[in-house]
């Protein structure tokens, strides 16, 4: 067994792994009840899904290509950008269409303030 | 700590923009490294009337302890709700919670709720108005106190030594 059998059978690992993952994720999406719950997995098991692939990748073309590649490094980092905004962003227009959410959740969510909703304009943050 | 001058506004974000910059354009040839800071001076220049004022990082060395805390905690919450989604047995326990927070910079509170995003089974949903609180919906929770402290230990008392001490 040479080093470069057991570099891919790594980079394979990595790959299906990232694509267990990513499925599960989208198996959340379906599988979940409420719009709240379906929200976990596409922020949580797809980074994960999506960070094995990405180090397959930098693994697999490092390789070839012999020299350090370090992109996926970037993607990984964009996607901890925005992966919480997006979701932060979709779970208070969750808020504000005031969607049903299953019985059993324990807590409320909190009733939007008027400027929240629209109804009065925001103040502005320095008055 | 480079302070900021009239030209240079963003010290840090001009650093981060030159060094995404060339490890986008995978060399280190003087004419990328002239364009790159280039844009990194002009980018924010034309952006910075929109950033809050940064706070400073008063401990950098627990700043990277708490980024590897973060990422290794990434691991785990992935295994976790992956588990919980598979498992047909698992019974959900799905709740909404109220978080009093103790942090009062914006961008401290942002980097809170993203923390809370992408770890155990949380999301944050929305932040109060006065930004005192947020609302975290959790899918499986057993004791609110207990999220509460836990987050308040691992993730929120660390920034705040980090950023505001």
């Amino acid at each position: 067994m040479n080093f470069f059998v057991i570099l891919e059978g790594v980079i394979a690992f990595f790959l299906i792994a990232g694509g267990i993952f990513a499925f599960i994720g989208s198996l959340g999406m379906a599988h979940l009840r409420d719009f709240y719950m379906r929200l976990h997995g596409p922020t949580k098991a797809t980074t994960l899904g999506i960070g094995c692939i990405l180090i397959s990748s930098m693994l697999y073309f490092s390789t070839i290509q012999s020299e350090p590649v370090v992109q996926e490094m970037l993607i990984t980092l964009f996607l901890f950008i925005t992966a919480p905004v997006s979701a932060h962003l979709l779970a208070k227009t969750g808020l504000h269409l005031k969607l049903k959410h299953v019985p059993k959740t324990r807590g409320k969510p909190v009733e939007l303030h008027r400027e929240e909703v629209g109804e009065k304009p925001v103040p502005h943050p320095e008055q | 700590m480079i302070t900021p001058r009239r030209w240079l506004p963003l010290p840090l974000l001009s650093i981060l923009l030159l060094v995404v910059w060339l490890l986008m354009a995978r060399s280190i040839a003087p004419g990328q490294i002239l364009l790159g800071g280039g844009l990194a001076l002009l980018i924010p220049l034309a952006t910075y009337r929109f950033w809050d004022a940064q706070p400073h990082v008063a401990r950098p060395g627990l700043l990277l302890r708490f980024v590897a805390r973060v990422l290794g905690d990434i691991l785990i919450a992935n295994i976790q709700v992956a588990w919980l989604i598979i498992n047909p047995r698992q019974r959900m326990r799905p709740a909404f919670v109220v978080y009093p927070l103790m942090l009062e910079e914006r961008f401290t509170i942002t980097l809170l709720a993203s923390t809370i995003s992408l770890t155990p089974g949380t999301v944050s949903a929305n932040l109060r108005m006065d930004g005192k609180s947020l609302l975290i919906h959790t899918l499986d929770m057993e004791d609110e106190d207990a999220l509460i402290e836990t987050i308040r230990e691992r993730y929120e008392r660390p920034l705040k030594e980090i950023y505001e001490c």
